[in-house]
Formats: C-alpha cells, structure tokens, sequence
C-alpha cells in the first residue's frame, strides 16, 4: 500500500507540477480557436441530457459542484471560448481527476458545450418538466445558479 | 468449488462470494447511475478508464459447444472501480456450466490498468496487469493465448478443475478516437507462475455508434444507444514456438444497447475461424454502472447520505 500511495503522490505530483490557476485557465493557452458547430436551443438541450448523465454525478445537477470538485456554473465557464472547453473534454486532467470524455464523439461534446455556454433560459413556475424556452427541469436549476454569479 | 455439494462448509463457501456480490448490488441501487461500458467489445480493452470513484458491476457470459464435448456457460461476475483518473481495478469472480457435468465456482482475478500518458493522442498507450487464480476448468474465455483450443474446452470438468493456474497476465493497451470510430488493440503476454512458457495473444476492436450526435428528449431505442462494432482475437503461440502455427482465432461482431437509465446490454456471436478453434462462440452481458461509489460509500462510513 505505501508503495501505491507513492505511486500516487508521484503521478499527481508530476502532472500538477508547473501548473496553477484553474483548469480553464490552463487550457485556453493550450486550446485552438474552435468555434462550436452545434448551437441553439436543441442542441443545449441534448447538452442538457448528456451533461446529466455524464457529469452530473461530479459537478452537480444544478452545476453547483462539491468541496472537490469546480462548480460549472460560474461566469469563468459560461464565457470560456468554445474551443478551450473542448480541448478539456478531450483530454480531462489526471491530476485533478477530471476525466477524459474522448470516447464521446464530437458532437456529443459540442452538445454538452452548448450546454454549458449557452444562455439560460428564464425560469418558470409549475413543475411540467420544460420551462418555455423548452429546457428540462435540470437547466431550470442552472438558471437559478446563473442568477447568483 | 462445487455448487453440487454435501457439506455445509463448502454451501457456505460457495454462498459468500454471491452474498458479497449481492450486498455490493444493493448498496450500489442508493447511489446515481450512468452511462456503463467501453463500447460492444468483450475482449478488445481501450484505451478508456473508469471515472473516479465510479463502479462499474458487470457480467459476462460464453456458450458454446467445443466439438464432441459438451455445451458449456462460461460466466464472470465484474466489479469495475475507477481508483484514480489514472488507474482502473477491477475483480472478476469465475464459474462455468456445462451439460451433463457440474456447475462450478472456477476462481478470481484481479486486473489493473494504468494509464500511461496524461492526454489523449491519436494513440494512447494503457498498460494492463493481471493475477488469475483459477483453475483448469475456467471457461469464461477472457481471452485467448497461446495454443488455447478447441481440446481445452472439450476436456470434462472433473477433470480439468484439478489443475491450477496461477497466472500473470500484461497487456500493452492501444487506443484511438478517430470521427466517431474507436480503435483498439490489445498485445497480450501471459505467464503461468509454476511452470509453462511465456504465451501471448492479441485483440482488434473496431466501433461506432449508430449516431454521433444525441437527441434532445430521453429515449430508449434512439440510434445514439447502440454502438456497434467488430473484434479479431487469437493466440500467438508461446516462446517455443511463436506464430499462428496450431493456434485459434476468432471473428466476433458486437453491439451493445444502452438503455435511457444507464444499464447496458451487450451480445456478440462469435465465429472461429481456424480448425483449432470453437465454431461458434455466443457471447453477451449486461452492464450498470454506479456513479461516485467512491464518494457515496466514504459518505456512508461517516455517517452522511450517500
């Protein structure tokens, strides 16, 4: 056991060292200037599905994050470029344990990007499952996380 | 150890492990799913790893009739845990049938991944290491090495379970992404501790989703759930006689359906493609996968909520 705890130490170690600021942060200087092929409301909402059952159990359904792990909700996010949250969602960050989403197909992670960057929809009373805009109920919580920052 | 069987002792130690699997069960129903599986493959491995903290429960089943000997089912039971971003561990519990003889408990492995570089590449490297403990009459046909045939499976079960293996197995685990397709390959070197040479084999895996792109509304039987995929697998012979010389080899088509609620159900027919090996091969299984185990079961011990 010590000596996977070292193992450990180490590979966090090496994939943090030189490293700081946040993941985007990190990313943008790394990232190309992709724009997102799939936008508008159809696309953010089967951004809306797949971030729920991708990410969700990590960040949040709301976005909201944890003691561990980054909230999405937050402006750094909703206004990183497009192609800096792809080059994340390809390669995720072993040091931080966010993992790779490479095995998605592309399209799949342009959804989950527009999503992410797409504007929220204004919430609406009563518990129908789809706010006007047509978003489901988990994006009416994000909306809700939005106000705030 | 035998599920036909006279002693309490060995009823109990039959039931435990299958206790243990069910109370894991159990225990993963209070925590969120996700998405299971690395695509249609039962043999090929890519390049993908477990999330963090994530479990994945599997099993996965082989029927086949070897020649002149008897039908059998060769079945896993999988328990997938994603330690690290890095590392993936992961234990399959063994047991076959086969008609006309006995239903058997035939041993456990215990497999890690490690993933060797930190970003995705047009080809990534995981390296694979494996301890089995199982014996003679194992069937699940995990893989295929060396000289492995048709002869082995036919052999009958009172027989064969009487001969241990304790075996190291490596693979070098190579993977990409390309438009939607995964490609994988897997080289396979395996190592009975006690005696017999070095033995190696190899895997091919191509796969595609029907649809690269999700709908908007939750579905069942959207093109976007099926992934469907093709894999080769065979033995390489051993250090004395390396090649394709005697050895069996198999042509495998898959597809796997993932279900709006996470649970994936995988089924590939398999055909053997040299006198060597097994004609036909069925194999098929289901998956589910527990979001956040990890943190779910750190949360319980403390006294929280999942």
């Amino acid at each position: 056991m010590k000596y996977l705890a070292s193992a450990s130490a180490f590979w966090i170690g090496l994939f943090a060292w030189g490293h700081g600021g946040s993941l985007v942060q990190r990313a943008s200087s790394k990232a190309g200037t992709l724009s997102n092929p799939l936008q508008g409301t159809e696309a953010q909402r089967a951004g809306a599905k797949l971030y729920k059952r991708e990410c969700a159990a990590c960040h949040g359904e709301g976005r909201e994050g944890s003691a561990k792990v980054p909230p999405l909700a937050q402006a750094e996010v909703r206004k990183a470029a497009p192609g800096t949250l792809f080059w994340i969602l390809r390669n995720g960050s072993l040091g931080t344990g966010m993992p790779s989403f490479a095995h998605l197909p592309e399209a799949e992670r342009w959804q989950i990007i527009a999503f992410l960057t797409g504007v929220p929809p204004v919430p609406t009373a009563g518990g129908t499952g789809k706010s006007s805009a047509g978003f489901p109920k988990e994006r009416r919580v994000c909306a809700r996380n939005f106000s705030s920052d | 150890m035998y599920l036909q069987m006279s002693g309490n002792w060995q009823i109990r130690q039959s039931v435990r492990p299958i206790a243990a699997a069910l109370a894991t069960l159990g225990a993963g129903l209070l925590f969120p799913p996700c998405r299971a599986g690395e695509g249609p493959f039962f043999i090929t491995y890519t390049h993908q790893m477990e999330e963090p903290r994530n479990l994945e429960l599997m099993t996965k089943n082989v029927t086949g009739k070897p020649g002149d000997g008897n039908r059998f089912l060769g079945t896993v039971a999988e328990f997938e845990y994603g330690a690290a971003g890095w590392w993936t561990t992961e234990l399959y519990l063994d047991g076959q049938a086969t008609s006309r003889e006995n239903t058997v408990f035939t041993g456990y492995r215990w497999e890690n991944r490690f993933r060797l570089i930190p970003r995705e590449h047009w080809i990534n490297p995981v390296l694979y290491v494996e301890f089995e403990d199982i014996n003679g009459a194992d069937k699940a046909l995990l893989e295929v090495v060396g000289h492995d045939g048709v002869g082995d499976l036919a052999t009958p079960t009172a027989d064969a379970r009487h001969e241990q293996k304790r075996e190291l197995e490596a693979k070098l685990i190579l993977g990409s992404y390309y438009k939607g397709w995964t490609i994988a390959e897997n080289i396979i070197a395996e190592k009975n501790l006690s005696h017999a040479p070095y033995e190696f084999g190899y895997a091919i895996g191509v796969s595609r989703p029907l649809a690269l792109a999700a709908r908007a509304d939750r579905c069942n039987f959207c093109a976007e759930n099926f992934q469907v995929g093709v894999e080769l697998y065979g033995g390489l012979g051993d250090e004395k006689d390396f090649g394709l010389h005697d050895t069996s080899h198999y042509v495998a088509p898959a597809l796997a359906w993932t279900l709006a609620n996470g649970t994936t159900f995988q089924i590939s027919p398999g055909f053997g493609a040299t006198s060597t090996s097994t004609g036909f091969l069925l194999r098929f299984g289901v998956s589910y996968e527990v979001a956040q185990f990890g943190r779910g079961v750190g949360h319980l011990l403390r006294g929280g909520r999942p």
